[in-house]
């Protein structure tokens, strides 16, 4: 209301405030920016070097995941991560993670709970791969590593669409 | 004077302040016998014995404990305590996802780097130098509905909303320091705790209203709401205000995280997977008169919240029969967008049994839904975004209990 009633010609001109800089903070390095960027994308942009199947994961499971997730992945303390069941009930990796690089990115960096970010990039894969074969996405022997993680595909992967809800009168 | 007369006439010998006391006063220490409240009675007359002096860190009346109820990951704000919008920082929800962490101010940086024209690390005072905003709104945890039974607080009901006075820089600001892509779509926040929680984030949320706060009703953030600085994006469900920021990472698609994907996720009826579904819908809760209260019969004032993640509410309607009729409640002013209101409603209760609910309009027209209406749309599965109309049943005798029968499937 008090916009139209402005006159054009003693309207605000654009705004060059956004185009601004203050001079503020420092330039990051390269060696900074590496230490902290340890995100791991669905294209497998992030994934370091490194591999492991699923017998190289197994000892590191019983060592330091089944005391929580259960010695098969499910029946722990924790949320199981095994299991294929219709619905996602209840929601497992092997039917409620659409991408397998999650797995990657969340094992690396929060887990185990107890000391997240304690695991070597081999030992990474080494889980990812026994959680993926446990749930029957790939073969025994198949190694995961930058070139071949990114490639699989979930079972979930489809049933995963964007937020629909706009607001008005209609609940969805 | 007859103040004093009638405090002193019912005023025993064993009441009356012992040496001990005073001597417990002159050394600075304050006796149990000086500070422990007896129900209905004044243990002191307080007009014959000066209170103490001014001090360092004030804190509640004896009288007054309010108290989050915590459980392993989550503590809920204390609703039917309150009787205003703000909630104290000491009583903000929280929720974790690898605990509190301790972080130094003096050593805290943030690093927002990616589809940038220059990489940049800003200390906390980097971002306090900053043009400073400050913005009241809700924050709200996507889990936050649980079904308990006739005997569930509001606090048990949905006491993982509060609102707070923020105040920090507009994440604008930052995204024109470092010289943001435009191609840039979406970021990444991360976290410095164990969880190194991480959401993305669409990059127009920065350009709209999303902050870096360090401070939370005007002082420094508490420790488990992101000390010393976290993100703030208004409206939208409390985990991707990702706290204790340390990495804002800007790219062309979203990083798909745990927390985006296997979690804070809706499974809808139709098989689909709701994903990104950021916006918390309007919602509202009578705090007052609710359970564990007994009423009596005669004038009652219905009280309680609203809000919207989409903007202004516009509307609280109050039912005193279950549904069957509805009566606009007044809104206490000034009513803001994506902030928690109070909506008041007076009641003269006869004595009946009775069920009291309330129902929040928004701008964009959305009107709170039931549970049915809700469960109709998205199927059994949901657990995230439950914001259904909530009641609390009367009996004859007074009692307040949860409409726990509402939200049966």
């Amino acid at each position: 209301m008090l916009a139209a009633s402005v006159p054009v010609a003693t309207a605000q001109p654009p705004s060059t405030r956004t185009q601004e800089t203050f001079g503020l903070g420092r330039a990051a390095t390269t060696a900074e920016i590496e230490a902290l960027d340890i995100d791991v994308r669905p294209d497998g942009w992030g994934l370091p070097p490194g591999r492991g199947n699923a017998a190289d994961g197994a000892p590191v499971w019983e060592r330091t995941c089944q005391v929580c997730h259960g010695p098969e992945g499910k029946g722990g303390t924790a949320a199981p991560v095994v299991g294929r069941a219709p619905n996602g009930r209840p929601p497992t990796v092997g039917n409620f993670w659409p991408y397998a690089t999650t797995l990657y990115d969340y094992i690396n960096r929060a887990m185990p709970r107890n000391a997240p970010g304690t695991l070597t990039p081999d030992q990474v894969y080494g889980v990812v791969a026994w959680i993926l074969v446990r749930n029957e996405i790939i073969p025994n022997d198949a190694e995961m590593n930058a070139e071949t993680l990114p490639q699989v595909v979930m079972p979930a992967r489809a049933q995963f669409v964007p937020d629909d809800r706009r607001g008005g009168r209609e609940v969805r | 004077m007859s103040r004093r007369t009638d405090s002193r006439a019912t005023q025993t010998k064993r009441e009356r302040l012992t040496r001990r006391d005073l001597l417990a006063r002159a050394a600075g220490v304050v006796g149990a016998a000086a500070t422990a409240p007896v129900a209905g009675q004044q243990s002191i007359d307080t007009t014959r014995r000066p209170g103490r002096g001014p001090n360092g860190l004030d804190q509640r009346s004896p009288f007054v404990t309010p108290r989050r109820d915590p459980s392993s990951t989550s503590s809920r704000t204390p609703l039917q305590d309150l009787r205003g919008t703000i909630t104290p920082a000491d009583l903000h929800f929280e929720r974790h996802h690898g605990g509190v962490p301790e972080i130094d101010p003096g050593r805290y940086e943030l690093l927002v780097h990616g589809m940038v024209d220059r990489p940049t690390v800003f200390t906390l005072a980097d971002l306090q130098r900053f043009p400073a905003t400050s913005r009241t709104c809700f924050l709200e945890c996507s889990g936050n509905l649980r079904r308990g039974g006739p005997e569930t607080l509001p606090q048990m009901v949905c006491g993982l909303t509060s609102q707070t006075e923020w105040t920090g820089v507009m994440l604008s600001a930052l995204f024109a320091e470092v010289g943001a892509d435009p191609n840039a779509t979406w970021f990444l926040a991360e976290g410095q705790d164990a969880a190194v929680m991480t959401r993305s984030i669409p990059a127009e949320k920065a350009f709209d209203d999303a902050m870096v706060v360090y401070a939370q009703n005007g002082d420094a953030l508490m420790p488990g709401n992101g000390y010393p600085a976290r993100l703030l994006l208004p409206g939208w469900e409390g985990n991707a205000s990702v706290k204790w920021l340390r990495r804002i990472e800007l790219a062309d698609q979203p990083f798909m995280t745990r927390e985006e994907t296997s979690k804070y996720t809706d499974p809808l009826g139709d098989g689909t997977v709701r994903q990104f579904s950021f916006v918390m819908d309007a919602r509202s809760i009578i705090t007052d008169p609710a359970y564990p209260r007994v009423i009596e019969p005669g004038w009652h004032e219905i009280r309680g919240l609203a809000w919207s993640g989409r903007g202004r509410i516009t509307n609280v309607e109050v039912s005193v029969d279950g549904g069957n009729s509805w009566e606009q409640a007044a809104l206490q002013g000034p009513v803001l967008p994506k902030a928690h209101v109070r909506f008041r409603h007076p009641w003269n209760w006869t004595g009946g049994p009775a069920e009291i609910m309330s129902r929040a309009t928004d701008e964009s027209g959305y009107v709170q839904p039931t549970w049915e209406t809700l469960r109709a749309a998205r199927g059994p599965n949901t657990r995230y975004h439950q914001n259904p109309i909530t009641s609390w049943t009367i009996t004859g005798s007074g009692r307040v209990l949860f409409g726990a029968e509402r939200l049966q499937a």
